[in-house]
């Protein structure tokens, strides 16, 4: 049943982005995907650009290598909690909820982001994996920088 | 975080003795300052951006924004010019435009109590004027000319709108320096340009430290790894400082990576020559304007940005949000005839800035890192030296030349 294994799926996901298994993170995706972090005015406009754009796995890999290796930020953690999906007609679309708190190294725990992801889903040798998923955060306003994927 | 203790008035400050060389850390922090600087310098002689020409294209169109902390109107009258007020309605101060932005506006209506303006701000009609049934009503001497929201004074340049509500603020391509502006034309000039992504990154620091940073272009390949390894911007690449005469607007540029044995880095965290990019798409530059210019930040004073980063282009608005926030709005754009191709180098590009860029990231948290920093160290002031006490054009970017340069015109105007 898909609903069953898309939610078994964004758990997955959410576990390794929280539990900072960012190295497993592109796993989830197919060679030829999208990932975008865009908001919904961005998306309603049709502006084009997001804040993180990757249309190859390999830019999902240099994003986890500049986190681990080049990129100053201070540490932090996020917990994902992402709602039931909305399942398209063709069963290989949806449309999921999130809500994302981040935690600083200073103790500090606020939300940081909401929205929802827009994903295309394709199985391969029995794995299920995004082909796309554009993540509509509802606001536009981000607190000081987004390093961590959502 | 914090709140540190505030002098009361500026009359109170300790005194900025000496140069732009040392400069207080109170300047950061005081309440009091913030006020001052909102008349003398964001109501003062400077022009602020306001928006894109194309966003207010058809008469009728407008846009909301802010100048400092006033919440302001720019619209598109009837006759096509272009007018700029305080969204601020004269009779209770409502707000008079309640969105983002919005198109094919007649006039102006606040909701409070239905007076109503042109597309120039202009008060037009108070509802019951003359009052009910012959009762209530405004005083027979009531002027509507006499009243309304502040007016701004507006110029456009490369299809961007800007605002000064100064009388004394010299035009603005005088104010922007010959120089200063060939460079901002390099990017703009002659074309028709697209907006394709818009977002607010909110600093955890006050606004000053933001201008700053993008003038700051000493700091660029020592906080920005990604620079430095793929030779993006070494400050031992070709390139240079350029100032205008009035010390505020600048422009950092770096040129293509000529020799691939450069040493100068070799001992410095930021360089790691091990690290590669496994999608090379990043680093797939078209030099547009057969300039070999890889980089190029134009500022204009006080808290404009227009950049080109490979292929990738951006504005950066940052107004103050209280002493110590600030919203840092980013606005993403390609030329309108971009290929398909040169389009998606450009989002691709654009992962070296906004909120989440390889790059730009670092400077979202930076002046966070020094509002901690100074939290009880007031008095004393950060070292603004590098290459000397001068504010003029150089042609190393191992300066601080143009930081300088922005406090030389910030004393001038705050008075301080
Ligand atoms: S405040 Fe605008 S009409 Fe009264
Ligand atoms: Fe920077």
């Amino acid at each position: 049943m898909m609903l069953l294994r898309l939610a078994e799926l964004n758990a997955a996901y959410a576990q390794a982005i929280d539990t900072d298994q960012l190295e497993s993170w592109p796993d989830f995706f197919v060679e030829d995907c999208l990932y975008k972090i865009t908001s919904a005015d961005n998306h309603k406009a049709g502006y084009a650009a997001g804040i993180v754009y990757a249309d190859t796995g390999a830019m999902l890999r240099d994003r986890v290598n500049a986190l681990r290796t080049a990129n100053i930020y201070e540490r932090q953690s996020y917990r994902h909690i992402i709602g039931l999906p909305v399942i398209g007609t063709d069963q290989m679309s949806a449309e999921t909820p999130f809500m994302v708190a981040r935690i600083m190294r200073d103790g500090k725990t606020a939300l940081f982001a909401t929205g929802v992801y827009l994903d295309k889903l394709r199985e391969t040798n029995g794995k299920l994996r995004f082909v796309q998923r554009i993540v509509v955060c509802d606001s536009s306003y981000f607190d000081t920088l987004l390093a961590i994927p959502l | 975080m914090p709140q540190a203790p505030t002098p009361n008035g500026p009359s109170r400050l300790p005194a900025w003795s000496g140069d732009v060389t040392r400069v207080p850390y109170w300047v950061y922090r005081d309440k009091d300052l913030a006020k001052t600087e909102q008349m003398r310098l964001f109501e003062g002689p400077v022009w602020s951006f306001l928006c894109l020409e194309s966003e207010i294209a058809e008469p009728g169109d407008w846009r909301a924004t802010v100048v400092g902390e006033m919440p302001v109107v720019v619209a598109r009258d009837t006759d096509g010019s272009i007018a700029a007020f305080e969204n601020r309605c004269a009779h209770r101060g409502a707000l008079i435009c309640l969105d983002n932005a919005g198109k094919g506006a007649k006039d102006f209506l606040c909701v409070y109590h239905a007076w109503r303006y042109d597309l120039r701000g202009n008060l037009r009609s108070v509802a019951f004027r003359h009052g009910v049934n012959g009762q209530g009503g405004m005083p027979k001497d009531f002027s509507l000319e006499g009243h309304g929201p502040r007016k701004f004074r507006t110029s456009t340049t490369c299809g961007l709108v800007f605002g000064t509500f100064h009388d004394e603020t010299p035009d603005l391509e005088t104010y922007i320096g010959a120089d200063v502006l060939g460079h901002f034309k390099r990017i703009l000039d002659g074309k028709k340009i697209e907006i394709i992504g818009r977002y607010v990154e909110v600093l955890p620091n006050n606004w000053k430290m933001y201008a700053e940073n993008v003038r700051d272009s000493y700091h660029a390949s020592l906080l920005h790894m990604f620079f430095a390894t793929f030779k993006i911007n070494r400050l031992s690449q070709g390139g240079g400082l350029t100032i205008s005469p009035n010390g505020g607007c600048s422009v950092s540029t770096s040129l293509a990576p000529m020799d691939s044995n450069d040493k100068t880095y070799n001992d410095i965290r930021s360089v790691d020559d091990d690290y590669k990019l496994e999608d090379t798409n990043l680093l797939d530059v078209v030099d547009e304007h057969n300039d070999l210019i890889r980089q190029q930040i134009v500022t204009i004073y006080p808290n404009f940005v227009v950049q080109k980063t490979q292929n990738a282009m951006a504005m950066r608005y940052y107004t103050p949000n209280g002493i110590d926030r600030t919203n840092l709005e980013w606005i993403y754009f390609g030329y309108a005839d971009d290929t398909l191709e040169m389009r998606q180098r450009r989002l691709r590009h654009l992962n070296l800035g906004g909120p989440a860029g390889f790059v730009s990231m670092e400077d979202g948290c930076i002046g966070g890192f020094v509002e901690r920093g100074i939290a009880t160290a007031l008095d004393e002031s950060s070292i603004v030296e590098m290459g000397g006490s001068g504010t003029v054009s150089e042609t190393t970017r191992a300066t601080e030349a143009a930081v300088r340069g922005f406090w030389v015109l910030w004393r001038k105007m705050v008075g301080v």
